[in-house]
């Protein structure tokens, strides 16, 4: 009602400075922005997670002792939300095990220990699909499915199921997601100046598979080589249903709902997907590894990663094999020694700090950051009381109200929490960013989140223990009725026999009894006499 | 007169809402005690009788009741605490006991004699087994009650601590340090060095 309301009168965009509301504008600090990929050496080791994705983990393919080849499967996924893992190189696999992953709890998943051979001799299985305008399009996504790709924007969620030629739900535009809105990352940016060619065939493949009509790429206007690059490689490729759209450099412009909405004025509502108004978002990396699974047969073996941060001594946009240890791919980079360094996963803004160093590298990593100790301790102050001044509301994209919704997270009323839209937090961190008093908000918003799903587990749980306990006394009060009932039965059937035998018994203790009892009856008599 | 029209009046409204009032009662009458249900559902069903009652409908029944007190459940914690207390409306009283971490019964196999007597211990079936065969523990089922270690007569059960996994892992709260396991990878640091 409100929104038609708003269409009428033209207020749909309301924001005039590009689509979304709030959001921030920190240093970008990019850095890296010049520095041409690099592809880096094989390491001693690569470490391979059974699971890098949204989803189901994966199952071994190989024993220890067996060699691959570059681009084998090496693990197949489990369930429908999955994506495969397959070897970054030839070699031969010594070990699955539990290691250290890249993940704020520092803990550990199955892994596969492979050590490459240096020959890198490829897998020939997969032929490349050229002529991909006349292929079925389920054939393609069935490729891309086996190619383990998934999106390497960070959500590594995969690709495939967000592919589908859906008939209540068609497509109409895909979306190239190339804003890079995050500081210090530039991996995105530098593919596409560098496989702009390739990136763009990738869109096209996806816009082939799910039948959409229209392409948009969408770059903020801080990257304008890369808008001209794209600009001059769609000119080429004749592709006039594909257009480049400037975007305020503002972030999050890349957060998928943000960037539907700067594009289309449609906002994706609760709970829905973008599929739901018709727009399909992949980010640049994923048009790239599409490209390369269909048009190559080469599955996601390797990405591009932007090292950064004040530690490092030599900056870079690398190409890695996944799997590689993060200390490997940071000792190219200059950075050997890491104590007294922090490591963030991702981005400054919702990347992780990583408690361990010795990690590998994997699908999601599309930034390592080190800085020095002092330099990320020292802007940390303490938190002190609300002040009640609004910039967080300002500035939050998904318009909650996070001073609220923190004090509600803090005391743990996780009710009232999702009452205030807890779950829309996209957790893009910019009300922690503009908060005067240092309150750690997306902080109480991650922690109410898995405490929510925390009780929401125990619920389960508590509800399967009542559910087992009734059904056990059900069953002894059964058993007991059925014994009871046996009894019974046994004792009719007996019947004739029984009431003899009970009955002699009976006379018996009865006689026995008169031996004393006559005397009384006959005192009786005697009495009555 | 007026006098009289005041009281014909308010009368008149008083009449009419104590018949809709009746008839409101019995029309939206509710059967049965929905308190002690209510109870039950906050409960953690762990059915181990720590509280003194046998298994949690028991205790749920009892506080209903008012015969026992909210802050008996020992593993529901503060939390069922809380929430038995704003059931009952009754002021929240500490709970004495910690609730421990949570507890996983484990069968040392190879002593296991096969008695069934912890088969029937075990509120809720999750230990599986036949006479003079193996027992073994179903870990999604057990509640950490510890009901069956007393029973086993070769002392063959231990409660061990359930294992911490990765995709259970959640943020603590701010200002709380995350808990990051130090011995998970001991050959780590080796790794470390043969890597590098
Ligand atoms: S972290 Fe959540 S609450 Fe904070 S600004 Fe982002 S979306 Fe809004
Ligand atoms: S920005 Fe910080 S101090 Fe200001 S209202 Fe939000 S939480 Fe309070």
């Amino acid at each position: 009602m409100l929104p038609a309301l708003f269409e009428r009168f033209g207020l749909n965009q309301l924001w005039p400075t590009g689509g979304f509301p709030g959001g921030v504008h920190p240093p970008e600090h990019k850095i890296t922005a010049d520095s041409p990929i690099i592809e880096l050496p094989l390491p001693p080791q690569l470490i391979l997670p059974l699971k890098q994705h949204i989803g189901e983990i994966c199952a071994p393919l190989v024993e220890v002792g067996q060699h691959v080849l570059r681009g084998q499967k090496i693990a197949k996924s489990q369930g429908y939300v999955s994506a495969s893992v397959h070897a970054p190189t030839s070699g031969t696999v010594v070990g699955v095990q539990d290691h250290a992953v890249p993940h704020p709890s520092g803990m550990g998943r199955p892994c596969l220990m492979i050590e490459p051979d240096g020959e890198d001799r490829p897998d020939e299985s997969r032929a490349p699909i050229s002529d991909y305008r006349n292929e079925d399009p389920a054939l393609i996504r069935e490729r891309i499915r086996m190619s383990g790709i998934v999106g390497l924007g960070g959500a590594v969620f995969p690709t495939f199921i967000k592919m589908l030629r859906d008939q209540r739900h068609p497509v109409q535009t895909v979306i190239l997601n190339g804003a890079e809105c995050e500081p210090y990352l530039t991996c995105d940016h530098r593919l596409m100046l560098e496989h702009a060619h390739d990136v763009l065939r990738g869109m096209d493949v996806i816009m082939h598979a799910v039948n959409a009509q229209n392409g948009v790429v969408a770059i903020e206007d801080n990257k304008p080589d890369a808008i001209a690059v794209m600009r001059g490689a769609i000119e080429a490729a004749g592709m006039d249903n594909v257009e480049v759209r400037t975007l305020p450099t503002r972030y999050p412009q890349g957060g998928e709902k943000q960037l539907i909405q700067t594009i289309t004025g449609k906002q994706v509502p609760e709970g829905r997907l973008p599929l739901h108004v018709g727009v399909l978002c992949q980010n640049v990396g994923t048009a790239k590894a599409i490209h390369d699974a269909v048009c190559l047969g080469v599955p996601l073996i390797k990405r591009v990663v932007t090292i950064s941060g004040d530690a490092v001594p030599n900056p870079a946009n690398v190409c890695v094999r996944i799997g590689t240890p993060i200390p490997f791919v940071l000792a190219q980079c200059g950075l050997e020694d890491l104590n007294d360094v922090r490591l963030i996963h991702g981005g400054p803004m919702m990347g992780e700090r990583l408690p361990r160093t010795h990690v590998p590298l994997v699908k999601s990593t599309n930034g390592i950051l080190a800085f020095h100790r002092q330099s990320l301790y020292s802007e940390q102050a303490v938190e002190e009381p609300c002040i009640r001044c609004g910039h967080c509301v300002e500035v939050c994209p998904a318009g909650l109200v996070p001073n609220e919704l923190a004090w509600h997270c803090r005391n743990d009323q996780f009710d009232r929490g999702q009452d205030y839209n807890l779950f829309d937090c996209i957790e893009c961190g910019c009300c922690s960013y503009v908060c005067p008093s240092h309150i750690p908000l997306v902080h109480y918003f991650r922690y109410a989140k898995g405490q929510v799903a925390k009780i929401e587990k125990e619920r389960a749980f508590a509800e399967l223990s009542k559910a087992r306990s009734e059904a056990r006394d059900n069953r002894l009060a059964r058993e007991q009725a059925e014994r009871a009932a046996r009894r019974s039965k046994v004792r009719k059937q007996h019947a004739p026999a029984a009431d003899k035998a009970a009955k002699t018994a009976e006379k018996k203790t009865d006689e026995g009894k008169t031996g004393e009892g006559k005397t009384e009856a006959v005192k009786k008599e005697g009495d009555k006499a | 007169m007026n006098i009289l029209m005041a009281i014909l009046t308010l009368g008149g409204m008083a009449l009419i809402a104590g018949i809709v009032l009746a008839v409101a009662s019995r029309a939206f009458h509710v059967e049965g005690d929905p308190m002690v249900d209510k109870i039950d559902a906050v409960l953690p069903q762990t059915q181990c009788g720590q509280c003194g009652y046998p298994g949690c409908v028991p205790y749920a029944t009892a506080v209903a009741s008012g015969e026992a007190d909210v802050n008996l459940c020992v593993p529901g914690g503060e939390r069922s605490m809380l929430a038995i207390a704003d059931l009952m409306g009754v002021p929240p009283k500490e709970v004495e006991e910690e609730a421990a971490v949570p507890m996983l019964a484990f069968v040392r196999e190879d002593e296991c004699i096969g008695c069934t007597l912890c088969i029937k211990a075990c509120p809720v079936d999750a230990i599986i087994g036949a006479p003079k065969q193996y027992h073994t523990v179903i870990e999604d089922h057990c509640t950490g009650c510890t009901l069956c270690v007393e029973p086993c007569p070769v002392d063959c059960i231990d409660m061990v601590e359930k294992e911490q996994v990765l995709e259970e892992w959640t943020w603590a709260a701010p200002g709380k340090r995350p808990s990051v396991p130090q011995t998970l990878h001991k050959d780590e640091e080796n790794h470390a060095a043969s890597t590098v």
